[in-house]
């Protein structure tokens, strides 16, 4: 039932601040925060609560919904789910916090919209039936699309029915995709189901399960994004307000690379690994196309969504690469690159909210006015090009250390993404804090409430670089469980002296 | 205690980045050259300990890294010969080169972030010599590839400096990839990268001069030519000296610039696994000392002079590594920190006596105005130049001279190289020397006199520069190995082919006696005919060579042709990234199609009727034509 009671929370704390908004706007920014903190407390306390968490699945809740087609409100959680689950009450907590002075026009709405995001990629975390899955997904979009399109910039209505319809379009040949598995597997053993359990190991030709693996991919690699899908994404976080581009890029893309590891390289194993050198090319095009035009951007935000197209790449490299060291690297880069780009781009929205410009061009010098955000930038910026010592690093590390033994031209095109990481990174710092003045600002420095949002990221990017054990041992769980879920598959080619992944022992079945 | 001499630096470091607004400039003192002194005090007491106990090695677990899947490092400090000798020069060395800046920076805004970052770099340097894995190594080494990039662009107005520090970090940064890459590798073939481990399974995995670990060996000397600035990954430093001077002595000098050298003779198992690549580090060395060598001769700007000599000097322990002789290479990485070191804060002490002028030309005749600092700067000037008998510089750069002949890798060329560049060495040092402190003064503003705390730092360098020499002695004066003993049980001694001390003499004698040519031809150039110099500077050859060696052979302008502008030029003409066009193009389409068909929506009956009869008539003679014919 606590699965449940997760996804409910904020979806009362939604309503509720809606309705209490026309009284006051500020109860509503504290119900807001109060729902998603009350989450976070849950989740942590679920984390603290595992200890060593052997275990595959910490929880599992279902009830029927629609049994005629074999629809079930199924929830389960394993590792993987509850590292991203506090990623998303974290995060969530912090883009209410960010849009405290930024949002006051249709205070409650905008949280309302904010909250059900939230909603629905805490539910694409956590359901375990396809059917739900796609309703979760697109919970996600719409109250994102009026986010973007009634909050945002100047081109908001364009970069909204941008990111609806690129979205939209993928989300559909999922939707085909999961009819073809129900159908496939209601003609194989005359069960109509959309259990995530029941339908793993679903036996069917070759070229079909490439087909529905493709029909998955491409609305995961959208939303990831990937090259060439990438480019709802740039206009997306630039025209986004501050919350909606934290969202945005901490928590929605995250949701393409979970839906790889958790549905298209379970469900499909061999097709996925007959796609994996193209898969892994597309990452390697991401990360290089993506950092180079990260570079020549003129404009904050959308140099940071950019960096997001590059980082993505380490993602799909690593998720492809299938060892143990890579994934557990991709699931490290999900969290480290949500808060690292969540915190660049809250920067950006506290900067904006100071010289109301988002143009490189016309900032500089800006480090004795404001040295502490300089310093609370540089971290992220390091953070971003991979500098030991911060969370990033180890994402990347790992990542490019499995993939290494998957595919190695690539890998080495891979590493070189670093060094552009370098050069874009870089460039931030010396357009923003460097150089001369243009004009003398006479700017406060973070304030209070500032510190409260910035503090949080700060410290755990420095943790999860220095002490990153919790969370890998936390993925160790949801290793029993995506294993098992590929247990048949035979690994590529791995070297002598590298353990392979072992078919895991672990029932595929969640303890009920 | 070992974790404390490298968290010591952090946590002075953190102290000074989160208290900035609180401290005064006497509590950043304090905290700043405090905290790297008791870690230098820290190193010398647990050194006399370790030496005492006689192990070979001690190793402190802290925690546990990362672990993921059969990937493992951990947080683990190692102590042992070779490590010890690289923390007692960065935290000596640094604690001295803390005290200068003290009076440095004293006048500087930025006081407080000055000794943060410096600080960091210690830390952070310290991490880098004591890492008992290669990852923990990478920690420390790109560390101090961000505290150099902070500094080299710590007065952060001036573009040009911002852009000196980018330089540096994304150029060591290329290195650094290839170095990643060799711990991939590493990693894959021997499943660990705990270093002392690797060394032990290296020699069963691979014999001599297999394929793969030769690449290992390169990858790992790609690392370390970008750190420690060596062909062909050198350009950056010399602009690093846009940076505060304290910063060039203790970053671009004395310490982080020889991690690479530190890699290699860590590494040194590997490097004699492949002897390709071992040929290829002295190569490298031989020529880069060569190149580096003659740009320093024709140099202005004073510290520019000592980046380029820096690069030289670097070029030899290089070399000594390829040939072998890994005790001689950290033999005189120990005496250049010290004279390398003095070098910079006596050019620094000139500079500020100066009112911050850099350029030698407008010098002159200092050394009646500064005394101290003059004969300060002339003890390291000597040690550089390596003036026999008397000079550290002399026994450890005579080592690698005759080793680079004797050793069982040697060769004459690398000899000729050596004593090639012993000559331009002694000639663009004393060409610095005169034209700074001798003959008229060329700038009539009167210099200010150093404070003592800049200048004890100096005394004790000036010592040292001249004493740490005779730790080690070659066999034809005295022999004393003291300090390759004291490296022996981590690097092994050097294989030697010729042994004879008549030619050991022989080497020696022309070595010292092109140190005086070189000198008495920088006397030449600069006091004695200088219009003479002048006459043969201005015949066209010369003149192109001078600005050619200037800009460091123009490696600059190929790289900028061949990788910095097409970089640039097609991010900027990518701006708004093409294949968003593929989907502004279906747009686009939809939309015409879209106003076509609108087109033809217009209220008009007779169009309709029109479109109906046009109908009616095509599918007529379809049907007339499918059925009739």
């Amino acid at each position: 039932m606590i699965l449940l009671y997760i996804i409910l929370i904020p979806v009362i704390g939604a309503l509720l601040s809606w309705l209490v908004s026309a009284r006051s706007v500020t109860l509503c920014r504290w119900i807001a925060l109060a729902s998603l903190l009350l989450d976070l407390v849950i989740v942590t306390g679920i984390w603290l609560d595992q200890g060593d968490g052997g275990k595959g699945w910490l929880y599992n809740w279902q009830a029927p919904w629609i049994p005629q087609f074999g629809i079930t409100l199924h929830l389960a959680m394993d590792g993987l789910s509850l590292v991203m689950l506090v990623l998303t009450f974290f995060l969530g907590a912090l883009s209410v916090l960010v849009s405290w002075n930024e949002i006051r026009w249709r205070a409650g709405f905008f949280h309302f919209n904010l909250l059900f995001v939230i909603t629905g990629i805490a539910g694409v975390f956590l359901t375990m039936d396809l059917f739900l899955f796609y309703f979760f997904w697109e919970v996600m979009l719409i109250p994102m699309y009026f986010l973007i399109g009634i909050w945002g910039h100047e081109r908001r209505e364009y970069a909204a029915y941008k990111f609806f319809i690129f979205t939209q379009a993928g989300g559909l040949l999922m939707l085909l995709a999961i009819l073809g598995l129900y159908f496939v597997h209601a003609a194989n053993t005359g069960v109509y189901t959309f259990n995530y359990f029941d339908l793993l190991h679903t036996p069917m030709a070759r070229s079909l399960s490439q087909w529905l693996m493709l029909g998955f991919l491409i609305a995961f690699v959208v939303k990831l994004p990937a090259v060439p899908f990438h480019t709802w994404l740039p206009d997306a976080h630039t025209e986004a307000p501050t919350a909606g581009s934290v969202i945005l890029a901490g928590l929605l893309l995250k949701t393409g690379a979970y839906g790889i590891l958790r549905f298209v390289l379970p469900l499909f194993p061999a097709a996925a690994q007959d796609f994996a050198p193209w898969a892994m090319l597309l990452g390697v095009a991401g990360i290089l196309y993506g950092g180079q035009l990260a570079y020549a951007q003129p404009d904050f935000k959308r140099l940071v969504a950019y960096t997001s197209v590059s980082h993505m790449g380490f993602v799909l490299l690593g998720a492809f690469a299938f060892n143990e060291v890579a994934y557990q690297g991709v699931v490290m880069q999900m969290i480290t690159h949500g808060i690292s780009t969540g915190a660049l781009f809250m920067l950006a929205g506290v900067l904006y909210e100071r010289i109301h410009t988002r143009e490189l061009s016309r900032m500089g010098g800006l480090w004795p006015v404001l040295p502490a955000m300089g310093t609370v930038t540089m971290i992220f910026v390091m953070a971003s090009l991979g500098l030991p010592g911060l969370g990033n690093f180890i994402a990347e590390f790992l990542i490019l250390v499995g993939s290494w033994q998957a595919n190695r031209p690539l890998t080495v095109l891979a590493a070189i993404g670093l060094v552009i990481a370098t050069i874009y990174s870089l460039r931030i710092m010396q357009k923003v804090f460097f150089g001369q003045t243009e004009r003398q600002f006479g700017l406060p420095d973070l304030n209070t409430r500032e510190w409260v949002m910035l503090a949080p990221l700060v410290l755990v990017i420095i943790w999860l670089g220095v002490y990153p054990k919790p969370v890998l041992k936390m993925l160790n769980t949801a290793r029993g469980t995506l294993n098992a879920a590929r247990g048949t598959l035979h690994v590529a080619e791995a070297p002598d002296n590298t353990k392979r992944m072992q078919p895991s022992a672990f029932s595929v079945e969640p303890n009920q | 205690m070992l974790w404390l001499i490298p968290a010591l630096p952090f946590i002075s470091a953190l102290m000074l980045i989160s208290g900035w607004r609180v401290f005064t400039r006497a509590a950043v003192s304090i905290i700043g050259c405090g905290s790297i002194g008791v870690s230098a005090l820290l190193t010398i007491v647990l050194g006399i300990q370790f030496m005492q106990s006689g192990q070979t090695s001690a190793v402190q677990h802290l925690w546990e890294w990362m672990q993921a899947g059969n990937f493992s490092a951990g947080a683990d400090l190692r102590l042992d010969a070779l490590s010890l000798c690289f923390a007692f020069v960065i935290t000596f060395v640094g604690f001295l080169i803390h005290i200068y800046s003290t009076g440095y920076m004293a006048e500087d805004a930025d006081y407080g972030r000055f000794f943060a970052c410096m600080n960091l770099f210690v830390g952070a340097m310290l991490v880098l010599v004591l890492a008992d894995n290669l990852l923990l190594l990478y920690f420390g080494w790109e560390g101090v590839g961000l505290c150099s990039y902070l500094l080299i662009g710590f007065w952060y107005k001036d573009p040009a400096n911002g852009y000196a520090a980018r330089k540096a970090f994304v150029v060591t940064r290329v290195g650094d990839t290839a170095m990643a890459i060799a711990l991939f590798m590493l990693f894959q073939f021997t499943g660990s990268l705990q270093i002392q481990s690797i060394l032990d399974k290296a020699p069963g995995l691979w014999a001599a001069g297999n394929a793969t670990v030769v690449w290992i060996a390169f990858l790992l000397l790609g690392g370390a030519v970008g750190k420690s600035a060596q062909l062909p990954l050198q350009t950056w430093l010399p602009d690093a000296m846009a940076g505060p001077t304290p910063v060039s002595a203790l970053i671009h000098a004395a310490t982080m610039v020889t991690a690479g050298v530190y890699l290699i003779a860590r590494m040194h198992t590997l490097f004699e696994l492949a002897p390709a690549a071992q040929t290829g580090v002295a190569i490298v060395g031989a020529v880069t000392l060569l190149l580096a060598g003659c740009s320093a001769l024709v140099q202005r700007d004073i510290k520019r002079v000592l980046a380029y000599s820096t690069i030289s000097q670097i070029g030899y322990m290089f070399l000594a590594l390829g040939v072998g002789a890994w005790s001689a290479a950290i033999f005189h990485f120990v005496t250049h920190a010290f004279f390398k070191a003095l070098l910079f804060m006596g050019a620094g002490a000139v500079i500020v006596a100066m009112h911050h002028e850099q350029d030698m030309m407008k010098m002159g005749g200092l050394r009646k105005q500064l005394p101290a600092v003059y004969w300060v700067f002339l003890t390291g000037a000597a040690s550089l130049a390596a003036i026999p008998f008397i000079t550290s510089g002399f026994y450890s750069k005579d080592q690698i001279v005759w080793l680079a002949w004797s050793s069982a890798q040697g060769h004459t060329l690398y000899w000729v190289c050596a004593v090639t560049g012993a000559f331009l060495t002694a000639m663009y040092t004393f060409r610095m020397v005169f034209l700074t402190f001798f003959g008229a003064a060329r700038n009539h503003q009167h210099p200010h006199t150093p404070g003592p705390s800049m200048m004890i730092p100096l005394y004790v360098l000036a010592v040292l520069s001249t004493v740490a020499g005779f730790i080690e002695l070659p066999h034809t004066l005295g022999h004393v190995t003291l300090f390759s003993d004291f490296l022996r049980p981590m690097l092994p001694a050097v294989q030697l082919l010729q042994e004879s001390a008549a030619l050991e003499w022989a080497s020696q004698l022309l070595a010292a006696g092109l140190t005086f040519l070189g000198i008495y031809i920088a006397w030449l150039w600069v006091i004695r005919q200088p219009e003479g110099m002048k006459r043969f500077a201005q015949m066209p050859f010369m003149q192109w060579l001078r600005v050619f060696w200037m800009k460091g052979w123009a490696f600059d302008d190929v790289y900028n042709a061949l990788f910095v502008q097409p970089y640039v030029q097609t991010a900027r003409m990518n701006r708004r990234d093409m294949i968003d066009r593929i989907y502004t193009a279906l747009a686009a389409i939809t939309q015409w199609f879209h106003d076509i068909l609108a087109r033809t929506q217009n209220g008009i009956l007779r169009y309709y009727v029109m479109g109906v009869v046009i109908g009616a008539v095509v599918i007529l003679s379809v049907l007339i034509w499918k059925v009739y014919v």
